[in-house]
This record gives structure tokens, C-alpha cells and sequence, in this order.
């Protein structure tokens, strides 16, 4: 073991994106952690974009991660906006009620 | 062990740690506080794959964007956190399982590609003597044109979306009626209380 490669970035993003998973089962009715859960799993996808984007030696994959962070930054600020309205009409941010916003 | 390996191991073992503090804190606030030190574990690892400008990105719109706007929530909202945290443990048996099921097919693909081991130490992207802002600048405005704009448009509808969606229509709106204010008189304005002494109004 020489030097840091692609697999060791590889590691350690699937890791990040099975922690990202795992607590979107342990947190079932916090819907503030799932949020924080699916910023992690996407932080797991950027580290692989720039990763392989170094492996390969084509720039394509830092432009890509910076339209997911930018996707990432809208659909964080769209999913807490939901949930204040959420908290608002209902008083507690239960899961198991989110069904009820539907019709 | 090199000065790179020793940083990748420091910034990837805080980074798990802290990921995995994110989500076993009881407390949100705690776990927006660690998502920012692995947000910021991150942009070092960024900066050690040769990605400088997506690693000050990274610090810029993620610690002092995005996990403000969650901590700002997660303090504005008057909530229970026992109560959420109260079936903790009732999914970790099965959340357990798909885990390390995933986890253990991503190592199984990367341990089973020859091409990905042969890359030690990573190679930059950047070209020589050109900075990696120029170079991604130098695609994203020319290449990726559209997708740049396109990324600008989501951001525009994620702002308006979170504005319409939380914005409060106020029934009694107190603006001001100049021509209200005008028509005051001295009579209908000011009223004269004849006050007795020792009794008070």
C-alpha cells in the first residue's frame, strides 16, 4: 500500500452513503435527521464524482458534483420550507401523520 | 506513511465518526453540529483529490448555508425530541441489516475490479499550470452551459418555492393610509378627560 487511490475514496464513500441509509431506518419519525441522512448520502455520491473525476483525469465529474450540490442546496431548503408549514398546520413533525398532507 | 496518507486516514476516520454521530445523537442540534465537521472533513478530503474550488464550495454553501438553514429549523420548531427518539432502537435490527447487506455489495464491486487498484497514488484532474477553479470554469461555461443555467433555474424555484411556502398572508396588514392620516382632525383625535382629583379614570 504505497499511496491513497481511488478505492480507498471509494470506501469511505460507501461508508458515508450506508451510515446515510442506516439512519434513515434508525430516525424513522424524525424527519429533521432523514433530511440530514439524505445530505450525507449525497455527499457520499460527490465524493465518488470527484474521485473517479481525478481517476480519470476528466473534469466532467467536479462539474456534475457541483450540480448535485447545487440540487442538494434547493431540495434542503424545499424540504425544511414543507416541514415548517408541516409543524405549523399539525404542531409536531410525526411521519407517521406526513400521509395526511395528501388531497 | 506519507503526509497525504496520514491526512486521508485523520479526515476519513472524523468523517465516519462524525457521520455516524449525525445520526445517533438524540439531540438535532448535536447532529447539526457534527454534520458540519464531516461536511468540513470533506472539503479537506476534496482538497486532497485535487478539487480545491468544490472544497471551499462545499464550506461555503454547506456549512454556511445549508446546515444553518437546519439548525435555524431545528431551533425555531418547538418540538418533543424524547417522544421522536422514543422507537430508537425498534429499527436498528433491520436498518442493521440493509446497511451492512449494502455496505458489503459496494466493497464486494471494488474489491472485485482489478482497474480501480492500480491507481495509487490519484492523479489530479486539474491540468498543469492552470488552477482547478480555471479548469472547471473553463468547462462549466463552455460545455455545460446549459446545465450551469440550469442548475441557476432549480435554485430560483427552490427559493420561490420555499417563500411561497412559507410565507404567512397576515389578515391585518398595518400599512399606511396617508389619506386616513390626512383627514385626522383636531376633534376626533384628541380627547379632553376631566379628571377628579384622588379617583384616577
Amino acid at each position: 500500500m504505497t499511496g491513497i487511490g481511488l478505492t480507498h475514496y471509494l470506501t469511505l464513500a460507501a461508508i458515508l452513503f450506508t451510515i446515510g441509509v442506516f439512519g434513515i431506518f434508525l430516525n424513522r419519525k424524525n424527519v429533521i435527521i432523514i433530511l440530514m441522512s439524505i445530505e450525507l448520502m449525497l455527499l457520499a455520491v460527490n465524493i465518488n464524482l470527484v474521485a473517479f473525476s481525478a481517476f480519470l483525469g476528466d473534469l466532467v465529474g467536479q462539474v456534475f458534483a457541483l450540480l448535485v450540490l447545487t440540487v442538494a442546496a434547493g431540495e434542503a431548503a424545499i424540504g425544511l420550507a414543507i416541514l415548517v408549514v408541516y409543524f405549523r398546520n399539525r404542531g409536531g413533525i410525526a411521519v407517521e401523520d406526513v400521509s395526511q398532507m395528501k388531497g | 506513511m506519507t503526509l497525504t496518507s496520514l491526512a486521508f486516514y485523520l479526515f476519513a476516520t472524523v468523517s465516519v465518526a462524525s457521520a455516524f454521530m449525525v445520526i445517533a445523537s438524540r439531540n438535532p442540534v448535536y447532529s447539526v453540529l457534527f454534520l458540519i465537521l464531516t461536511f468540513f472533513n470533506s472539503a479537506g478530503l476534496f482538497i486532497l483529490m485535487g478539487a480545491e474550488f468544490l472544497a471551499l464550495i462545499l464550506v461555503v454553501v454547506y456549512v454556511g448555508a445549508v446546515a444553518v438553514l437546519f439548525l435555524f429549523v431545528v431551533m425555531m420548531l418547538d418540538i418533543d425530541f424524547a417522544e421522536l427518539s422514543e422507537g430508537f432502537l425498534q429499527y436498528l435490527p433491520i436498518g442493521a441489516t440493509v446497511g451492512l447487506i449494502l455496505l458489503l455489495e459496494l466493497l464486494l464491486v471494488f474489491g472485485a475490479s482489478s482497474r480501480l487498484a492500480d491507481s495509487n497514488p490519484l492523479p489530479r484532474a486539474t491540468p498543469e499550470g492552470m488552477t482547478n477553479a480555471e479548469a472547471l470554469g473553463r468547462v462549466l461555461y463552455t460545455d455545460y452551459i446549459y446545465y450551469f443555467q440550469a442548475a441557476g433555474a432549480i435554485l430560483l424555484v427552490a427559493m420561490i418555492g420555499a417563500i411561497v411556502l412559507t410565507l404567512v398572508k397576515s389578515n391585518n396588514p398595518r400599512r399606511q393610509n396617508i389619506a386616513e392620516q390626512n383627514a385626522r382632525t383636531k376633534e376626533d383625535g384628541v380627547a379632553l378627560v376631566d379628571v377628579k382629583p384622588g379617583q384616577g379614570l
